[in-house]
């Protein structure tokens, strides 16, 4: 063979209408990314270097934040109930978690369901529920032990109580896998217990209890429904942001402050994303799943801890229940006297059922319009082919949403999307005009421009994006890489075999997204208490102003109606669920 | 168990071989002059830095059955994709049916392919997993339903089209696969380690199945396995690979008689190797023993290594004028049901172990216990020489 010096020439692949196709969706969904989730944050930096009239002003804010004593304390407070929080509510995560997976105790499923109970409870009924126990007119406080709840106290056991189910779901997990011949290798060579667990149990557990810290610590660091109800005066940066914005309208502090509140939660989500990538997989295909033995002292122990755990949870959820049906709390609840006069909200703040009904209206566009969103994005992202860094790119975008706070969020998209010149905030087209060098520059149209349910929407969807994100994502990674070689084989496009094999076969996980987003859109506050409409509200946001209002008796009834709602959708899930099951057992997994 | 002189040695190697195929294709059932309905020509393939295909010269023949054997890593899954298009090469031409191909995808290419995963949709039953591209193919449904028919039946798997993927045996599995990926009738048949994930029997089974299917279909086959059995049993021709290259191109019988490089006849079957010089044309010496080779084009002391297969080495009695005659003491005895594998140690030779083949009836009367000696004889014409570079 003569061997041909000149180079041969790199073949390039046609591109096909299907390519064409799948660059398209997938570059409108990283602009849409690009759009809901980056440059919205522009203008909070921007604006926290101007003053209130617009004018740069340099570090001027920053360094009257620094000067203020009051509002530093805020920030030292913050970090101090977020790392108390985080600390109570892993331990007592792991302690749940361990006994559900490590001990023979009895009743594991039932624990399991009603350790996720906080989970569908806002965090600010958590701490309205807190307040009728120990507050000051609370029936723990009046049988004579005051706790002291409005400050540190009522935030770090709020907080504690919103963040364990988080922890407890990626604990669950990482102690679940696990290889059962590690602990028979310990036993043969006599380890003793103590150290089994030193050796063994902590190492393969390490990644998902570093993950379980810095998402509780996140979650409680940057949380405002709880402080803003038991804090008292107690300051943190979230509440501060609220007062700055709302009650002073003082937009360049509250970006400022928003800043400060940035940087912590986004340098805490790099760490953890840091340290994940080095995670590999210690549990191979193989494994043999562990079969906890029965250890009669241990699992006596355990079982009272996760009753303790679980009738705690139950009875905070219960007061809020029972709260709701009391006209005079505690006097009417010594007479076992209940009445619904509560739920009657057409004499309080907040706008009663109308509230409610837009909260259900809005939560379930969030619902439909987000899983659609999400589940294109995280096909695209995990079965696309070529264009790697844009799809890198999508990915990045994807989990990023984890790390911005819900009041950040808010307040960029309030800055980045509202036209509003009483406020001085009418730069709502920034970032949004494209130079062109032959003319006049493009400028897209802000779609909003006001304070919305459309507006709101868009911001949920963006919030809870990244949880959604992943659990598309883990669905989607799970089904054979070759259905769409197959189909290419057989000339079938991609987009059919989405349709008729990918959407069929992700189907749970794509009813569980739509779940997610519908139960957080009706109780998240943090994000969207800036951008309600002025002639309109939302449940959860009606609970902050009838607490404001010193109406939280209607709080609580508001509350129960937030909470039976989300358990109910989650009960209509699971019965949907259990027929599918039934329909198409046929084809899964034996 | 290569070493460095091994893969130099196939560096050099593969450039001969790759010509040779282009040239003059081994495979002969069909007549010297037919077109190939493959052709790969100078196809390489780099991830990155990483080089995965070097010069890739492969023609394939109408009705042929093909396999892509070598180790993993050696590319052969690569090629396999790459003629699928489901991969795009960095360099070099593909056609398929004399139609340049290179540049198209795989939906434009016509072939059938079967995963070792099998890739059945969950969701679907057999015969709708069947009829998957039949009905994108805007065919009608009453034919639809009798090719699936034919289809199932071809696969001999009549009356289990309802059937889920899940509710199958993994061979039945695989036989819908097979079934999927011949529906639309495509020239040509992939199939990438059909039978790794299935049991043992199940395995032999299906390969006899597979090939009987082929024939009847006179299908052009490219099959990827790393199984050197799976290959002999089943291949018109095997292409041998490893490290990105072809390292032999050939009939079965061929590459198992007279592989080309010591990699080769290490990785199919059992091989013995003893290093040694040259000491005359048709002499070599391995430590102390003398032996008696078949005319080599090699100089004077030029180091080699002989190989010979286990089954080549004769046991003899003491009284033999047979050329190539030694003593070797037993150091190790298999049991392997049918025959026995011995391991000894050549006396006058202590740097490798020889294995040898014998059958239950020549064990009974030997005294096969460990440190007695045996007489073994290395015909001449079964030895092969490879010169060390």
């Amino acid at each position: 063979m003569t061997i041909t010096t000149n180079k041969p020439e790199v073949i390039k692949p046609l591109v096909t209408k299907e390519d064409w196709i799948m660059r398209i969706v997938l570059v409108l969904s990283t602009l849409w990314l690009l759009w809901g989730v980056v440059l919205p944050l522009c203008p909070i930096f921007l604006k926290s270097f101007q003053d209130k009239e617009g004018n740069w002003i340099g570090l001027q804010n920053y360094l009257d934040y620094l000067s203020n004593p009051s509002l530093v304390a805020s920030f030292f407070n913050s970090f101090y109930v977020a790392i108390a929080s985080t600390l109570v509510s892993v331990f007592l995560a792991f302690v749940f978690a361990y006994a559900l997976t490590r001990t023979a105790i009895p009743g594991k499923k039932i624990f399991n369901i009603l350790g996720m109970l906080p989970l569908y409870i806002p965090p600010l009924a958590h701490a309205i529920g807190l307040i009728y126990l120990f507050g000051r007119q609370g029936i723990i406080t009046r049988a004579g032990w005051d706790i002291g709840l409005y400050g540190a106290t009522g935030i770090i056991i709020g907080e504690s109580l919103y963040c364990f189910p988080q922890a407890l779901v990626i604990l669950i997990t990482a102690l679940s896998l696990t290889d059962a011949r590690l602990y028979e290798a310990a036993e043969v060579l006599r380890t003793p217990k103590w150290r089994t667990f030193l050796t063994v149990t902590l190492p393969s557990v390490k990644y998902g209890l570093i993950s379980a810290v810095f998402v509780c610590f996140i979650l409680a660091f940057t949380d405002f429904g709880v402080p803003k109800v038991v804090g008292g005066s107690f300051n943190v940066l979230a509440t501060d942001i609220y007062k700055q914005v709302i009650g002073q309208q003082n937009f360049p502090m509250g970006a400022t402050i928003s800043v400060f509140l940035l940087i912590p939660a986004v340098l805490a989500f790099i760490v953890d994303r840091i340290i994940q990538r080095r995670q590999t997989s210690l549990v191979s295909s193989k494994a043999v799943p562990l079969q906890p033995k029965p250890n009669r002292l241990l699992d006596s122990l355990m079982f009272v801890f996760c009753v303790t755990i679980v009738l705690a949870a139950i009875i905070i959820l219960a007061t809020i229940i029972l709260a709701s049906l009391i006209k005079i709390w505690p006097y009417d609840f010594y007479k076992l006297k209940f009445s619904l006069s509560n739920f009657d909200f057409s004499r309080v703040a907040g706008g009663g059922y109308s509230a409610y009904q837009n909260s259900i209206v809005v939560s379930l566009f969030t619902a439909i319009l987000g899983t659609i969103l999400v589940f294109i994005g995280a096909y695209l992202v995990e079965k696309g082919k070529n264009l790697r860094l844009l799809r890198l790119i999508n990915y990045f975008l994807s989990t990023m949403p984890l790390a911005l706070p819900g009041l950040v969020l808010g307040l960029a998209y309030l800055f980045f999307f509202v036209v509003d010149n009483n406020l001085g905030i009418n730069n709502g087209n920034l970032g949004m005009v494209i130079p062109n060098p032959f003319g006049n520059n493009w400028v897209i149209p802000n779609p909003f421009g006001n304070k919305s349910f459309p507006l709101i929407i868009l911001c949920n969807i963006v919030h809870f994006y990244t949880v959604c994100f992943l659990t598309a994502n883990t669905a989607l990674k799970q089904l054979d890489p070759e259905f769409e070689s197959v189909s290419a084989s057989l000339s079938v496009p991609f987009y059919q075999t989405f349709w008729r094999v990918t959407l069929p076969m992700c189907l749970p996980a794509i009813l569980s997204i739509g779940i997610y987003y519908f139960v957080n859109a009706m109780v998240t506050v943090s994000a969207i208490i800036f951008l309600r409409p002025d002639d309109a509200n939302l449940a959860a946001i009606a609970i902050v102003n009838m607490d404001d209002a010193g109406d939280i008796g209607a709080a609580a009834a508001m509350s129960t109606l937030l909470v039976l709602t989300s358990l109910g959708v989650r009960f209509l899930y699971w019965l949907f669920t259990q027929n599918i099951e039934k329909r198409s057992q046929a084809w899964l997994k034996r | 168990m290569t070493n460095s002189s091994d893969s130099t040695r196939i560096n050099r190697n593969k450039q001969k071989q790759g010509n040779l195929s282009r040239q003059t294709p081994a495979y002969t059932v069909n007549e010297a002059d037919t077109k190939p309905y493959v052709q790969i020509e100078n196809v390489s393939k780099s991830f990155g830095k990483f080089v995965a295909l070097r010069d890739i010269y492969l023609d394939v023949y109408p009705g042929e059955f093909l396999c892509l054997l070598g180790p993993s890593g050696c590319g052969k899954t690569t090629l396999l994709r790459i003629i699928a298009g489901l991969e795009p090469q960095t360099t070099g031409k593909i056609s398929l049916g004399g139609k340049d191909v290179s540049r198209l995808s795989a939906s434009q290419r016509d072939f059938g392919i079967v995963f070792q995963s099998y890739a059945l949709f969950p969701n679907l039953t057999a015969s709708q997993n069947i009829a998957y591209g039949l009905q994108n193919a805007k065919v009608d449904s009453e034919k639809i339903k009798n090719r699936v028919q034919e289809l199932l039946e071809l696969v001999g798997l009549e009356g289990i089209g309802h059937k889920y993927p899940a509710q199958m045996s993994g061979g039945q599995q695989q036989r819908v696969a097979l079934a999927r990926a011949l529906a639309l009738s495509p020239g040509l048949l992939l199939l990438d380690e059909p039978l790794s994930a299935l049991d043992a029997q199940v395995r032999v089974k299906l390969r006899t199945e597979i090939t009987k299917i082929q024939k009847s279909l006179g299908i052009t086959t490219i099959m990827v396995t790393h199984d050197q059995t799976e290959a002999l049993a089943m291949a018109d021709r095997i292409v041998v690979m490893d490290k990105g290259y072809i390292a032999q191109v050939g009939s079965p019988h061929s590459v198992y008689q007279r592989p080309n490089t010591p990699f080769v006849a290490n990785f199919i079957g059992v091989m013995n190797f003893l290093k040694g010089v040259t000491t005359a044309n048709n002499q070599v010496r391995c430590g102390n023993i003398n032996l008696e080779i078949i005319d080599q084009d090699l100089e004077t002391n030029t180091p080699v290594r002989i190989a010979i297969r286990p089954e080549n080495v004769s046991l003899v009695t003491s009284e033999t004028n047979l050329p190539n005659v030694i003593r070797a003491t037993i150091e190790s005895v298999e049991f392997l049901g049918s025959n026995y594998h011995l391991s000894l140690s050549p006396d006058g030779y202590a740097q490798e172990m020889m294995t040898i083949e014998l059958s239950n009836h020549q064990v009974k009367d030997l005294d096969i216990s460990y440190g007695s000696t045996l007489q073994l004889q290395l015909p001449p014409d079964k030895i092969q020489v490879f010169p060390e570079i």
